[in-house]
């Protein structure tokens, strides 16, 4: 036994001080990792969002190329039958060939040339008249819409063209066809050390393949040694021989490279692995295809007004940096926008398409619309099943089932339910929604279109079935036993209590649950790309039985397609997608507040 | 006691209303209530006094058939209203609880309008026919329950922003709104301050004139005060059951005795 008073005394004692001081660290240390780990959440959310809205904000506004165009009746046609039927495409692709003729003189330019257009720019013309066909015969301005790469190239995501410095005085050679410009200062000299850089990665590659063959060769030499035939080892130094050549063959080249590089001064060929270079001057653009310490020779893109010398602050030396080999716009791309640009025909506006429109190959054709559709019918589907099933099933479950060993294996398996991964809904959804199954000979199922939002809803709704239920249960369990036996006391019916009285009163909490429900829902993908939601449409969808798509699902597929532009597109859907969730969540947490009932 | 009574003590020779013999209760195996015989007579109030888990709430419960809201319980013996076995499988507890209101422990009003909380009753069970009775009905139950003139302009705001004196009175204007026979009245004064219990047990007096009422009740005081019969429980056995003034004054069980006057319980 102890006495009290021995125990009084470690109060004050050194160890009970050393405790205690113990108990102070654990406790801030314990405080410390909390708010480590908060803001190591909080970073990650900052991080997540920052670089999505980045990445969003290339998609916020999409360029145009506004052209002036003046439709006869005879290219058109007056009625709409024959406006539907006119070539657009051709009225656009000659436009841009009247505009730019210097750039439109070989196939190869000309089809670079059509693409700085989007293909969807002929019949958004198309679309523009048939809506005002009295343009026909007048002359009117129409904006056509620039491809993806285009305008990316105008939001600086390909790299911008680069002024770079220059002192002479320019004296062109002609005006049209291959010309040379002459400098009287070495101003290209730069340039010229940048494509000996180039030569000499070439060498180091060159190198590499002659050190591919060497090992080649060694390896026969060994075979050949261990051969076991006189004709087999003949045969073998025969092909080390060969090895050997070839290997010799590349040393010689990069060695050419390396002296190319070394000499001081001579002449570099510009070419596809190597920057662009254009100088502007007299009202034309030259493209450098040769280039020396003084000189360029290069062919006209835009022809120069005249040969006249210019001073230093009359031409323009520009440069790519990024070669054309590797960039989405070409050379004739660049100068036609710079052109085009320069006469003020490109300007940009909000991207009102991507809200209005629906999907397409195009990236700067696609919008969310018909995903946002989509995921609307989906989840209208899924909150007409799973609403009235999960409120039901709570209160039979909380008001009138006996508690007993059925109800319980019933209650954990609802539980159980709540944690299957949504694929496996998606598999199960496709196996009797769509495809059906046979039971004893009798078939099953298989009554739902594919794609369709209403096969999508179902398979949704059974997935939130569970959060609605659990969350319905929860808010009818919250209701204060009082009221029940209020209203049975004054001899309401099971039924009546339930729906007078409980329900509404738990009716907050069950929406709130079917909010998050339903938020969680908006977000799935994996069950609907099950049951073949993952489908390119470019219709919206009417109803809940046309073929749809939905909105993560259409973030999923974007962000498979290489082009730059549906990166952008991806994150910006992203962010659509995000806004409905906290939209859905902030209505959860309002319902909450407001009608929250406090006994 | 008997100095601060707020009604006639007597007890007339009146009908009996509620006859029970031999009820038994049980919960699951533990029976609460043993062997329990009680008259309860018409215009009377009568108080169920006792220590607490003696099982009086519970007989009070199976009188209206609360109890069935309870899977475990099981009730055997013999209840009858009127000469009807409320137990009996043509009775349907809904119709029962109609003749028989209950008022609870804690004020529990509907959180609802004033009007509408005393309006439930009767509109569920069908006994107006068009607004205007309805709104009669509303006003006499508030009248009978003397609230009617604290709440008659504000009859459309919650009820469950009144006081809980108020509250209470409301819930017995709810019991009586569908015009019950029997009142059954679950400790209603317990939550309530001394003023606020003052107002409801001059109330119970007046309920009698035209009810049965039933009420339990751990203050002897209040049983003193307001009822005319008193039953005493103990370990789910009904002890004595005889006229108030009686079991106050001259009781025959030893029990009873060491109860009133304080040496348990």
């Amino acid at each position: 036994m102890v006495s009290s008073s021995d125990i009084s005394a470690i109060h004050g004692s050194a160890a009970a001080a050393d405790r205690l001081r113990r108990r102070r660290a654990a406790e801030w240390r314990l405080k410390a990792y909390g708010i480590a780990a908060l803001t190591l959440a909080g970073a990650a959310l900052v991080i997540l969002v920052g670089s999505t809205v980045m990445k969003a904000s290339l998609a916020v506004t999409e360029h145009y190329v506004e052209l002036g165009f003046e439709l006869s009746p005879e290219e058109v046609g007056t009625t709409p039958e024959e406006i539907r039927r006119a070539n657009f495409d051709g009225i656009v692709k000659a436009k841009l060939r009247s505009r730019l003729p210097s750039l439109a003189e070989n196939r190869a330019a000309r089809r670079e040339l059509y693409d700085v257009v989007s293909s969807g720019a002929s019949f958004e013309l198309r679309e523009r008249v048939l809506a005002e066909p009295a343009l026909v015969g007048t002359g009117f301005d129409f904006p056509l819409l620039a491809s993806d790469d285009v305008d990316l190239y105008l939001k600086g995501v390909h790299g911008g063209l680069r002024t770079a410095e220059h002192s002479g005085v320019l004296s062109p050679t002609g005006t049209t066809g291959e010309i040379r410009l002459l400098s009287t200062a070495d101003d290209f000299e730069p340039l010229l050390d940048e494509v000996k850089v180039t030569l000499l990665e070439e060498a180091e590659q060159m190198r590499r393949l002659a050190a591919r063959q060497e090992a080649g060769r060694a390896v026969r030499q060994d075979d050949a040694a261990a051969a076991e035939t006189e004709a087999e080892r003949e045969r073998l130094l025969a092909e080390a021989q060969r090895y050997a050549d070839q290997r010799d063959v590349y040393n010689r080249q990069a060695d050419a490279l390396d002296a190319r590089a070394a000499r001081p001064g001579g002449t570099e060929a510009l070419t596809p692995t190597t920057p662009s270079v254009f100088i502007r001057v007299n009202g034309g653009v030259v493209r450098a295809t040769e280039v020396s310490s003084s000189e360029i020779a290069g062919e006209v893109m835009i022809p120069l007004e005249s040969e006249a010398e210019a001073p230093p602050e009359d031409w323009t030396y520009l440069v790519m940096s990024t070669p054309e080999n590797s960039r989405r716009i070409s050379d004739v791309q660049i100068v036609a926008v710079e052109t085009l640009r320069e006469q003020g025909a490109v300007d940009s506006s909000f991207n009102w398409r991507f809200f209005t429109s629906a999907d397409s190959r195009e990236p700067e054709l696609a919008g969310i619309w018909g995903a946002a559709v989509g995921s609307f019918w989906t989840l209208l589907v899924t909150f007409c099943l799973a609403f009235p099933i999960g409120v039901l099933a709570a209160i039979y479950l909380e008001e009138f089932a006996p508690r007993n060993r059925l109800t319980d294996f019933i209650e954990v398996n609802i539980n159980n339910l709540a944690a299957v991964p949504s694929i496996v809904f998606g598999l199960l959804g496709l196996a009797i929604f769509v495809a059906g199954i046979e039971v004893f000979g009798v078939e099953i199922g298989g009554f739902m279109p594919r794609s369709a939002p209403i096969a999508g809803g179902a398979v949704l709704a059974l997935m939130t079935l569970p959060t609605i239920i659990i969350a319905s249960r929860a808010a009818i369990r919250a209701v204060p036993p009082s009221i029940r036996e209020a209203a049975l006391g004054v001899g309401a019916s099971k039924l009546q209590t339930s729906f007078h009285h409980v329900l509404p009163l738990a009716m907050p909490g069950i929406l709130t649950g079917t909010i998050i429900g339903m938020a969680q829902a908006l977000g799935e993908t994996a069950p609907l790309i099950m049951i073949g939601m993952v489908a390119f449409i470019v219709e919206i969808p009417g109803g809940i039985t046309d073929s749809a798509t939905v909105l993560p699902v259409q973030v999923y597929r974007w962000s498979d397609f290489p082009e730059r532009a549906f990166e952008a597109r991806t994150a910006a859907a992203i962010c659509v997608l995000l806004l409905f969730l906290v939209a859905m969540n902030a209505l959860a947490v309002f319902l909450r507040r407001r009608f929250e009932r406090r006994w | 006691m008997t100095n601060q009574r707020l009604s006639d003590p007597a007890v007339d020779s009146r009908a009996i209303k509620f006859e029970t013999r031999h009820v038994d209760v049980f919960y699951g195996e533990t029976q609460a209530i043993k062997d329990v015989s009680v008259d309860i007579l018409d215009n009377t109030v009568t108080a169920f006094i006792g220590p607490s888990g003696c099982g009086k709430s519970t007989f009070l419960r199976c009188l209206n058939r609360m109890n069935d809201t309870i899977d475990i319980c099981r009730v055997t013996g013999d209840l009858l209203l009127d000469g009807q076995d409320v137990y009996a499988r043509s009775v349907d507890p809904v119709q029962l609880r109609a003749r028989v209101g209950m008022v609870f422990q804690k004020p529990n009003p509907f959180p609802k309008s004033i009007y509408d909380n005393v309006a439930y009753g009767p509109k569920i069970h069908g006994l107006v026919g068009n607004k205007a009775d309805l709104d009669a009905v509303v006003e006499q139950s508030l009248r009978k329950a003397a609230i009617w003139d604290e709440v008659k302009d504000r009859l459309d705001q919650p009820g469950t922003g009144l006081s809980g004196g108020q509250q209470q009175r409301l819930c017995i204007a709810r019991a009586i709104a569908t015009a019950p026979e029997v009142l059954l009245m679950d400790e209603p004064c317990s939550a309530l301050d001394p003023i606020a219990t003052a107002q409801v047990e001059e109330l119970i007096d007046e309920l009698r004139e035209s009810y049965s009422v039933v009420i339990v009740t751990h203050s002897m005081q209040q049983a003193a005060r307001v009822s005319q019969k008193t039953a005493f429980f103990h370990l789910g056995v009904m002890v004595e059951y005889d006229d108030t003034t009686k079991i106050f004054t001259n009781p025959t069980d030893k029990r009873t005795q060491d109860y009133i006057t304080g040496r348990f319980g």
